[in-house]
């Protein structure tokens, strides 16, 4: 059985955990053009090497990013996002659209 | 005419046909590229020399003939898909299907023994009544049925499995099977007949792009130029349009499948139930074959996971109980390009002359035949995308135009 090292709750099953895709910079959904939001939202790099991924621990919700190679399948580290986001991300107020 | 068989027994020479030219050297130069030889790419390469007349063709293949997701898909052919876009597709696929051991004079084994979906909420009976609808009206053959008609189409079935009874099922008459196997050699014979080179072991390392078009491809046995290119690989499809410099929205994930010892025949139709998100048949040699969905995460490694054997297994042994004491002979995975909207990638890519037949997932043997034709034509035509896959170009991502194919193998009913 597969192991995933879960930076909150430790060692756990791989089937208590999600799978919550490949980790990338989101753009400020008011000022980006809709062809970068259909990037964002749509494509992948879906490397076959080593990947920064979302994985959620799903009995605590708890989200994390782990690092796996997508050919070996072997996860090499996990850690909390807290390592990335270290400022809070404040995008600008979307407008109201009517109707 | 038994004189000419005691004749043809006693000789010390017997004519042998060879079905592929032995191996030469790559021409400097092709009208057209096609990379990977696997159902897609032979059946362009054959549709392009019957229809059209374009010989000057090189299949290049990284490993041997068929010997990807064509060697490694359950066989099923159906066309009970949801949206009529995927349905008016694959439905000429099937069609297709039924004339193909006719035309290459080699039996692919079509065997049509309709294709049943169990639906066990009041949910997927209602999407079910939908599909049958939009079936019917593309000519299909689906109708829903109710339990006991079931029961007498697949005796040895569970109707209630655990928490989820059977209330009703979506019965495609048209489904089918073939052997996969054949169906690459077939349209590899028929291709190399008319002059079409199958060059295996040659694997594509880099294209080569000139002022937004294509311009040569380079493989492990040098640098061929080419008027154009289609990409017809698999697996392995977003890796290849990265070289190309394509953004695309395909993930890659196993899809598990495993055959059971020979058994006597005890299943007809192909059956499978959403819920359980397992598929079983039985072949015509015997065996069981088990397919399922898609792994929960992305790999690239034919490997894949444990958990999703085990849930296939329990779930196969819901509907079927007696199998529990059967032993599996064999289990494999295939390495499947998903799309977020469950439907391919067809057509025109942002590079000249570079066309694209990628994003085949879980769907990609059934539509072999239709694909081979679409894809000719967008070729001989120099870029006209035809109707039929017009639906189905990478720009409906960007867009936002997908075609939500909720009807496929692996999506979540």
């Amino acid at each position: 059985m597969k192991i995933i090292n879960c930076p909150l709750n430790g060692p756990r099953n791989i089937s208590e955990f999600t799978y919550g895709g490949e980790f990338k910079p989101m753009p400020d959904p008011v000022r980006c053009s809709d062809a970068e939001w259909a990037d964002y939202v749509f494509n992948t790099d879906n490397l076959a090497g080593v990947v920064r991924e979302w994985w959620m621990h799903t009995p605590s919700s708890y989200w994390f990013l782990a690092e796996r190679h997508t050919v070996s399948d072997e996860i090499l580290r996990t850690f909390d996002p807290k390592e990335l986001f270290t400022a809070r991300v404040d995008f600008s107020a979307a407008k109201e659209i009517a109707g | 005419m038994p004189f000419n068989l005691l004749k043809y027994g006693l000789s010390s020479e017997y004519p042998v046909e060879v079905d592929l030219p032995p191996p030469r050297e790559l021409k400097p130069s092709y009208d057209v590229v096609i990379i990977g030889a696997g159902g897609h790419g032979l059946a362009t390469a054959y549709y392009l020399a019957k229809y059209h007349g374009i010989t000057n063709i090189a299949v290049l293949e990284k490993s041997y003939l068929g010997g990807g997701n064509t060697a490694r898909n359950t066989a099923v052919i159906r066309s009970n898909y949801l949206t009529s876009e995927g349905v008016r597709f694959y439905a000429e696929s099937v069609r297709m299907f039924q004339g193909l051991s006719n035309e290459f004079d080699f039996n692919i084994m079509y065997s049509e023994r309709g294709q049943l979906t169990l639906a066990h909420t009041d949910a997927t009976v209602r999407s079910f009544r939908q599909r049958a609808e939009v079936n019917k009206h593309f000519g299909g053959r689906t109708e829903m049925i109710d339990r006991q008609q079931i029961r007498e189409l697949v005796p040895s079935l569970n109707l209630d499995p655990g928490h989820l009874p059977v209330i009703a099922g979506l019965w495609h008459i048209d489904g089918a099977t073939a052997r996969h196997d054949a169906v690459a050699w077939g349209y590899a014979k028929q291709a190399a007949k008319r002059g079409v080179e199958i060059h295996q072991l040659t694997e594509v390392q880099d294209l080569i792009i000139e002022n937004g078009a294509i311009t040569a491809v380079k493989t492990n046995r040098g640098t061929i130029k080419c008027g154009c290119a289609v990409q017809a690989i698999a697996g392995h499809s977003s890796l290849l349009m990265a070289k190309a410099g394509i953004r695309s929205p395909i993930q890659t994930f196993p899809l598990q499948a495993m055959v059971t010892q020979p058994f006597k025949p005890f299943l007809d139709p192909l059956v499978s139930s959403s819920a359980l998100h397992c598929y079983v048949q039985q072949t015509s040699r015997g065996e069981v074959v088990f397919g399922g969905g898609s792994d929960p995460y992305p790999l690239f490694n034919t490997r894949s996971t444990l958990d999703l054997k085990e849930s296939l297994l329990a779930h196969a042994i819901e509907m079927f109980p007696f199998l529990a004491n059967a032993k599996l002979m064999r289990q494999w995975a295939g390495i499947t390009d998903m799309t977020p909207d469950y439907s391919p990638i067809m057509g025109l890519s942002p590079v000249k002359n570079y066309y694209l037949d990628a994003g085949w997932g879980t769907w990609g043997f059934k539509a072999t035949p239709i694909c081979g034709k679409t894809m000719a034509e967008l070729v001989a035509s120099g870029g006209k995308v035809p109707d039929l896959i017009k639906p189905f170009g990478l720009e409906r991502f960007s867009t936002f135009q997908q075609v939500n194919e909720m009807g496929a193998t692996a999506a979540s009913h």
